[in-house]
C-alpha cells in the first residue's frame, strides 16, 4: 500500500524551480493544461521511500500571491481551494541564494496560508563565489520552517529535501507575519465580520480576481464593512503589506545572511557590458540567429534523408508483404506516407526547440528584451514581444501564450495579432521541401543559397510582423497604462538535463499533436482520392482505354494514365478542380489546391497531403521529394519550378493556415473578433503577394 | 531630490518616495520601496529602458515608469 503526498513547487521565476522539479521527477512527468485555460500544468511523481510517493506539481513562476496574469492566478486558485484534488499537503517554496530576500516575500505569503511550508534555497554552489554565508539553523528558527540547501547543478541536497517532504507533519503551519500590523482598523473590522477565518486568505479573496473565489467573494462583498474601501486604498494596503513583509524578512536575514563583497567575483556585469553593448549587442544577437538557421538546415539533413528513405522503404515493404487490397493501400499510401511527412521534420524541430531552450536557460533572452524594447516601442510592441516573436519560430500557440507577461494591453494585443507571421516550425517542412526543389545548390560566402533562402524567409516573417504592428499601432485606438518591469537574471550555464527534458517534451507533443491531425487527414484524403462519383471515375479504365486506343501505348503508360484520370475524377479531384480557377493565377494546380485546403487544419499537412495524393495509384515507392520533382505541368515542364515554388512559399509565409492559432487567439483575447480579423487580412496578404510574385517571375 | 530617470552611471541613490497609484505592484514587490538603495547598471543602447539594481535586485524598467520614483543621491 503506497500513500500519495501532494507537493506543490512554488517560486519566483529564474530560481531554478523547474530544475528542482526535474531533479525530483526525472522523466516521470507530464505536461498538460489546467482545465478550460491554456496555462501549462506540469506534474510528476517521485518515490520518497518504499511506501510513499509524492505527486509533484510545478506551479507557474510568480513573484507574489498578488496575481497579475492568468498563470499567476492558477497558483492562488490551487492554494486557496482545499477541495482541489491537487491541494498540497506540503508547499515547497524554491528560492535562489543570490535573491533570497526578494524570494522570501512569496515565502512569507505562502506561510500565511496554513499549509505546511518548507523552503528550498537553490544554487548553493554559487555561495562561495559570491561571498555569501548563511546561518541555516538560525534562519529556520526565524522563518519557522525547514530549509533544504541544495544545488541542482551539483546534485546536492536533493535527498535531504525528500526527507523534509516525507516529514511534512512536523513542519510548522504558523504564520510569521502579523497581518494586523498592516492596518489594524481594517483587519479588526474584517475579523469582526468573519470570525475564525484566516485573515490573509480573506484578504486575498478581496484583492485578487481569481475564478474559484467567486462564491466566497460574494459573501465577502455582501458584508458592508469591507465595501467602503476604494481600489486605490486597497492598493495602498497591499503596498503596506509588502513593506511589512520586507521588514520581517530584513530582520530575519540581518543575523543570518552575510555577503562579503570583496570575495565576490561577478561575471554578470562583464558579460552585460558586451552582450547589451550598443553595437556589439546587436551584432552578437544577429550572429546567434544566423548560426541557428544555418545549423537547422545543415545538421538536420543527414537524419532527414535517412528518415525519408526509411519511410518509402516501409511503404514498399508493406505493399510487398501484405495481401493486396483496400486496407493495404490505405496503410501504404495513406497512413505511412502521411506520417512520413511529419516524422521527417523531427530533427529540425528538435534543433529549434533546443536553441530556444538554451537562450532562455542562460538568461540571454532577458538581455534581448532589454536591447529591443526602445526600438520595438516605435512599432507599438514591447521589448517583451521579442520572446513571443522568437518562440513563434517554434510554434505560434505557446508564443501567443507567452504574451501574457506583457503588461500593456495594446502592446500585448498587437503582439498576439502579428505573432503568426513569424515562421513557425510547421512552415519549415513546406519551405524545406520547396527550397530543395527550386533553389539551386551553390553557395555564396560560405552560406549555401538554400540556407540563405531559408534565412530570408524567416526575416520576411519578422519584417512582415513589424510592418503590420506599425500599421496596427496607428489603427488601434486603445489607451492603457504602460508598465514594463523585467528581471535581469544572472547568467547561467544551461543544465543539460533541463534542456534535454524541454526539447524532448516539446518535440514529443508537437509530433503527437500534429501526428493526430495528419493521420486523420491522410486517411480522409486517401478515401477521397480513392473513391469518386459517377461514370468518369468508376469506368475510368474503359474510358481511358478507348481514348488511347489509337496511340499504341505500353501497358505501363496506360495504367499511369488510368490512375491520373481516376484521381482527377475522385471526390478530391472534383474539389481541387473547383478551386483551381482561383489559384491558377498563383501558379498552383488543383493538387496543390487540395494541399492548401487541408493545410487549414495545420500547415505541416502540406507535404503529407502531396505525398498521399502523389502516391495514390502509384506503385513505384519514391521519396516525397522525388515524387514532387516528377510532377509535370500539362506542357511537360516540371510543376515545381521557380515561380510556382516562390509563390507557394510566400503564400505559406503570410497565410494564417492554422486552426489551433485561431483558437488560442480567441481564448487569449476573449472574442472571435480578433482571430477573424487576423484570418481575413493574412489570407488577403498571402493571396496578393503570391499572385504578384508569380505574375512577375512567370 | 530628483526622479529616478535622471540617475547617471556610477551614481548611487536612496529611494525617497514612490507614486503608489502609478507604479505597478510588481515593481514594489521586487523591492522598489522608500529607503532602499538603487544604482544604474546600464542604459539600453537607445537610452531607454534602464537596467537598475534596486536593493540587490537586477531589473529593467522604462524611463516613464522611473519618473514616478523620487530619489536622493548618495554623495
Amino acid at each position: 500500500m503506497t500513500t500519495n503526498l501532494n507537493v506543490a513547487l512554488i517560486g519566483n521565476p529564474n530560481t531554478g524551480k523547474t530544475s528542482v522539479f526535474n531533479a525530483l521527477t526525472g522523466l516521470n512527468q507530464k505536461v498538460g493544461n489546467y482545465p478550460g485555460i491554456t496555462v501549462e500544468k506540469k506534474q510528476g511523481s517521485c518515490r520518497l521511500n518504499r511506501t510513499t510517493k509524492a505527486h509533484i506539481i510545478d506551479l507557474p513562476g510568480t513573484y507574489s500571491l498578488n496575481a497579475s496574469s492568468m498563470d499567476e492566478s492558477v497558483v492562488i486558485e490551487l492554494l486557496l481551494n482545499k477541495n482541489d484534488k491537487d491541494y498540497p499537503d506540503v508547499a515547497v517554496v524554491v528560492s535562489d541564494i543570490e535573491n533570497l530576500k526578494r524570494n522570501l516575500l512569496l515565502f512569507t505569503q505562502i506561510k500565511d496560508l496554513e499549509i505546511p511550508t518548507l523552503l528550498v534555497i537553490n544554487m548553493s554552489d554559487r555561495m562561495q563565489r559570491k561571498g555569501i554565508s548563511l546561518d541555516i539553523a538560525l534562519l529556520e528558527q526565524k522563518l519557522k520552517t525547514k530549509i533544504a540547501l541544495i544545488s541542482t547543478r551539483e546534485k546536492t541536497g536533493i535527498d535531504q529535501l525528500k526527507e523534509f517532504i516525507l516529514d511534512y507533519r512536523s513542519l510548522s503551519k504558523e504564520s510569521i507575519t502579523d497581518i494586523h500590523a498592516i492596518d489594524s482598523d481594517y483587519f479588526e473590522n474584517l475579523e469582526k465580520v468573519f470570525p475564525n477565518q484566516s485573515l490573509y486568505k480573506l484578504w486575498l479573496v478581496i484583492t485578487q480576481d481569481v475564478n474559484f473565489a467567486k462564491l466566497e467573494r460574494k459573501k465577502v462583498e455582501d458584508a458592508t464593512d469591507y465595501k467602503t474601501q476604494s481600489e486605490s486604498h486597497l492598493k495602498r494596503l497591499q503596498q503596506k503589506e509588502t513593506i511589512k513583509r520586507y521588514q520581517n524578512i530584513n530582520n530575519a536575514l540581518k543575523e543570518t545572511y552575510t555577503v562579503d563583497i570583496n570575495s565576490a567575483t561577478d561575471i554578470r556585469s562583464r558579460l552585460d557590458r558586451v552582450l547589451i553593448h550598443r553595437f556589439w549587442g546587436y551584432i552578437i544577437f544577429f550572429m546567434i540567429l544566423l548560426t541557428i538557421f544555418q545549423v537547422i538546415f545543415d545538421w538536420s539533413s543527414i537524419p532527414m534523408d535517412f528518415i525519408d528513405k526509411s519511410f518509402s522503404k516501409l511503404s514498399e515493404l508493406t505493399k510487398a508483404n501484405l495481401p493486396p487490397g483496400l486496407f493495404t493501400n490505405l496503410l501504404a499510401e495513406g497512413i505511412i506516407s502521411g506520417l512520413g511527412g511529419i516524422v521527417i521534420f523531427i530533427p529540425q524541430i528538435a534543433f529549434l526547440f533546443l536553441f530556444i531552450a538554451v537562450l532562455e536557460e542562460t538568461g540571454y533572452m532577458s538581455r534581448v528584451v532589454f536591447l529591443m524594447d526602445r526600438g520595438l516601442r516605435k512599432y507599438g510592441l514591447s521589448g517583451k514581444s521579442v520572446i513571443p516573436l522568437i518562440s513563434g519560430t517554434a510554434c505560434a500557440i505557446p508564443a501567443v501564450m507567452a504574451t501574457r507577461n506583457i503588461e500593456n494591453w495594446k502592446e500585448r494585443l498587437i503582439t498576439i495579432l502579428v505573432t503568426p507571421f513569424t515562421t513557425c516550425s510547421a512552415r519549415l517542412p513546406v519551405y524545406l521541401i520547396l527550397i530543395s526543389l527550386v533553389i539551386p545548390e551553390g553557395s555564396f560566402l560560405g552560406m549555401g543559397y538554400q540556407g540563405l533562402t531559408l534565412m530570408g524567409l524567416y526575416l520576411l516573417g519578422f519584417v512582415m510582423a513589424l510592418l503590420s504592428s506599425a500599421l496596427l499601432n496607428k489603427l488601434l485606438k486603445i489607451q492603457s497604462k504602460t508598465y514594463f518591469v523585467i528581471e535581469m537574471p544572472n547568467y547561467k550555464l544551461p543544465l543539460l538535463k533541463n534542456v534535454g527534458i524541454t526539447v524532448f517534451e516539446k518535440t514529443k507533443s508537437f509530433v503527437v499533436e500534429a501526428g493526430k491531425i495528419i493521420l486523420a487527414i491522410s486517411i480522409l484524403l486517401w478515401v477521397m482520392a480513392s473513391f469518386g462519383p459517377g461514370e468518369q471515375f468508376n469506368n475510368a479504365e474503359e474510358i481511358v482505354r478507348q481514348e488511347q486506343a489509337q496511340y499504341q501505348l505500353t501497358e505501363e503508360a496506360l495504367s499511369t494514365k488510368i490512375a491520373s484520370h481516376k484521381l482527377e475524377h475522385s471526390f478530391i479531384g472534383i474539389l481541387g478542380k473547383t478551386i483551381e480557377p482561383a489559384i491558377a493565377p498563383l501558379g498552383f494546380d488543383w493538387k496543390i489546391g487540395i494541399a492548401l485546403i487541408s493545410s487549414f487544419a495545420a500547415r505541416e499537412v502540406f507535404v503529407g497531403t502531396l505525398a498521399t495524393i502523389y502516391s495514390v495509384g502509384n506503385d513505384q515507392e519514391e521519396t516525397i521529394k522525388n515524387r514532387m520533382a516528377a510532377e509535370r505541368k500539362p506542357n511537360g515542364e516540371a510543376l515545381f519550378d521557380l515561380p510556382t515554388g516562390v509563390s507557394l512559399m510566400l503564400f505559406y509565409a503570410f497565410a494564417l493556415q492554422c486552426m489551433s492559432t485561431l483558437a488560442i487567439v480567441k481564448k487569449e483575447t476573449n472574442s472571435w473578433k480578433w482571430p477573424m480579423i487576423q484570418l481575413f487580412s493574412m489570407t488577403v496578404i498571402a493571396y496578393l503577394s503570391a499572385l504578384t510574385v508569380y505574375q512577375i517571375l512567370a | 531630490m530628483i526622479t529616478l530617470d535622471q540617475i547617471e552611471k556610477n551614481q548611487r541613490a536612496k529611494i525617497v518616495s514612490i507614486d503608489t497609484d502609478l507604479l505597478p505592484l510588481k515593481l514594489i514587490e521586487m523591492g522598489c520601496l522608500p529607503g532602499n538603495e538603487v544604482h544604474l547598471e546600464q542604459l539600453a543602447p537607445l537610452k531607454d529602458p534602464m537596467y537598475l539594481v534596486i536593493d540587490g535586485c537586477h531589473l529593467a524598467i522604462r524611463k516613464e515608469t522611473a519618473q514616478h520614483i523620487t530619489i536622493d543621491l548618495i554623495a
